[in-house]
């Protein structure tokens, strides 16, 4: 029995070994982005930390090298019309308020942070101007008007690494987002990191598991020809393991939105990043 | 109406020379990794455990192991160990046991427990209470890795 067990672990490793991730570098029109870094100190069970751009396929890396090929930026063009875009009672656009969505750079890496006692993202931020400074309705979590926009303002820090705050006020949430990651779910009874830690750079059928970083997101993907958010990828990991998914914008997905920030801390923010 | 209805399921039910529906997944008897007792008493049917195999919405097993024996199939994992000559690995009752319930045997690990009905958490409601495959599947299937022998 035992002797089993170790025979058909030694061919699991040998499998893992074969297919990890590739050695190709990322530049965006000729400007360098860091696709791999050490592990922060608070992972565990990994040593480097790689963006998801390195186990896809060249053809699908090679959409995101360059602006002119990368679907995303469609999405980004729209964006830059709806900033200027004057909605709701107060008459108001982002650019009423924000001269340059430039100014946005820095932003994105820092994201989610707690304001207030309460954790906030980017969405967050984005439908609070919307309802309290122009009297817009908010906009839903992964409709194409939110995920442009936090392309658009995430694209300002491209290159940027990852840098979010887990202690002080962002301590409890990053603790039960972690928590998150490692409880099994749904009748499939898996956790992220059953896929995202244990067995990255494996071929699950057709597809080959990285990480599962948000660094790129959102995200364009060839699948559904849109951005996607990253509690959308969330909530479609979830249904894969026939689990109920938590609810975009809520406080799980939210929690977990920044223990995987966390564990993407040091590489670079590569929004939008295009995947199959 | 109903009632003819109950009455020729139940006779469907009596007429199979098994337990009906099979042992109910609590009751499978996990001796040291393995589960000597068919689940139905009805014979495993190969070729049906190799459809349930490679179907995605069944057993999906050729999403975490390989199989040359599916070689028209393109797309095999690698996240479990490949299924040739796995016979010579496992006797029967212990690859009963691997699928019905796979953390009898790993533990910790990632393969699903293919025939238990509770001790998950948060399942969609449609499987809510439900295994993955029936314990005549599981049947079909360990009939199937039987023949896979490379010796
Ligand atoms: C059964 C395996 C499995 C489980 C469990 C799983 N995922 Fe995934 N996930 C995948 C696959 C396959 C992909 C697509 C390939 C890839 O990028 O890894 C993916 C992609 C992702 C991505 C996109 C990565 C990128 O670079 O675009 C994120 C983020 C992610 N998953 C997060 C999660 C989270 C959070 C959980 C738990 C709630 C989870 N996953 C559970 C299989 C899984
Ligand atoms: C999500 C991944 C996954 C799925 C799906 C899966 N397995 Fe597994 N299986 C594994 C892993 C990983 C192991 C190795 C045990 C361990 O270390 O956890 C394994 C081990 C086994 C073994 C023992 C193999 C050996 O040589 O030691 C058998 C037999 C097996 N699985 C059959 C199946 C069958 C049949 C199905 C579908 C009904 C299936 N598996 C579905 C991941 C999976």
């Amino acid at each position: 029995m035992n002797l089993k067990l170790w025979i058909s672990c030694g061919v699991a490793a040998l499998a893992t070994s074969a297919a990890a991730q590739d050695s190709n570098a990322l530049a965006v029109d000729g400007e360098a982005l860091l696709t791999e870094a050490a592990a922060p100190l608070h992972m565990e069970n990994v040593d480097t930390i790689y963006s998801g751009w390195r186990f896809r396929a060249s053809e699908t890396q090679a959409l995101q090298s360059d602006d002119f090929d990368n679907p995303g930026m469609i999405f980004v063009d729209q964006a830059i019309d709806l900033w200027a875009k004057v909605d709701g009672s107060e008459g108001k656009s982002c650019a009423s308020c924000h001269e340059n969505v430039e100014d946005f750079a820095g932003l994105r890496p820092t994201l989610p942070r707690v304001e207030d006692g309460e954790l906030v993202t980017m969405e967050n931020i984005i439908n609070e101007c919307r309802t309290e400074r122009m009297g817009a309705e908010p906009w839903k979590w992964s409709k194409g008007n939110m995920t442009a926009m936090t392309a658009l303002i995430g694209l300002q820090s491209r290159g940027m690494p990852v840098n979010v705050a887990i202690d002080g006020d962002a301590a409890p949430f990053w603790e039960k987002g972690k928590e998150l990651y490692y409880t099994r779910v749904g009748q499939l009874d898996m956790a992220c990191s059953n896929c995202h830690e244990d067995n990255y750079g494996t071929m699950i059928r057709a597809d080959h598991l990285s990480q599962g970083q948000i660094n790129g997101f959102p995200t364009y993907r060839l699948k559904n020809a849109k951005l996607n958010s990253s509690h959308g990828r969330f909530k479609g990991c979830m249904k894969n393991i026939r689990a109920t998914p938590f609810k975009e914008g809520g406080e799980e997905f939210k929690a977990l939105e920044l223990y995987l920030a966390s564990r993407g801390e040091g590489l670079a923010v590569e929004t939008p990043s295009v995947r199959n | 109406m109903k009632c003819v209805f109950r009455t020729a399921i139940v006779a469907a039910l009596a007429a199979n020379p098994g337990f009906a529906d099979g042992v109910k997944p609590v009751d499978v008897a996990f001796v040291e990794g393995a589960v000597e007792a068919s689940l139905t008493g009805v014979a495993g049917d190969a070729a049906a455990g190799r459809e349930v195999f490679a179907d995605r919405k069944q057993g999906n097993c050729l999403a975490c192991h390989a199989n040359t024996d599916w070689s028209e199939q393109s797309f095999h994992g690698e996240v479990g160990p490949t299924m040739d000559g796995v016979a010579d690995r496992w006797s029967e009752a212990e690859l009963r046991a691997i699928v019905a319930n796979s953390k009898m045997v790993f533990e910790g690990t990632i393969m699903p427990a293919f025939y238990i009905d509770a001790g998950y958490t948060r399942a969609l409601e449609k499987f809510e209470g439900k295994s993955i495959l029936s314990a005549q599947q599981v049947e079909d299937v360990v009939a199937y890795l039987i023949t896979l022998k490379e010796e």
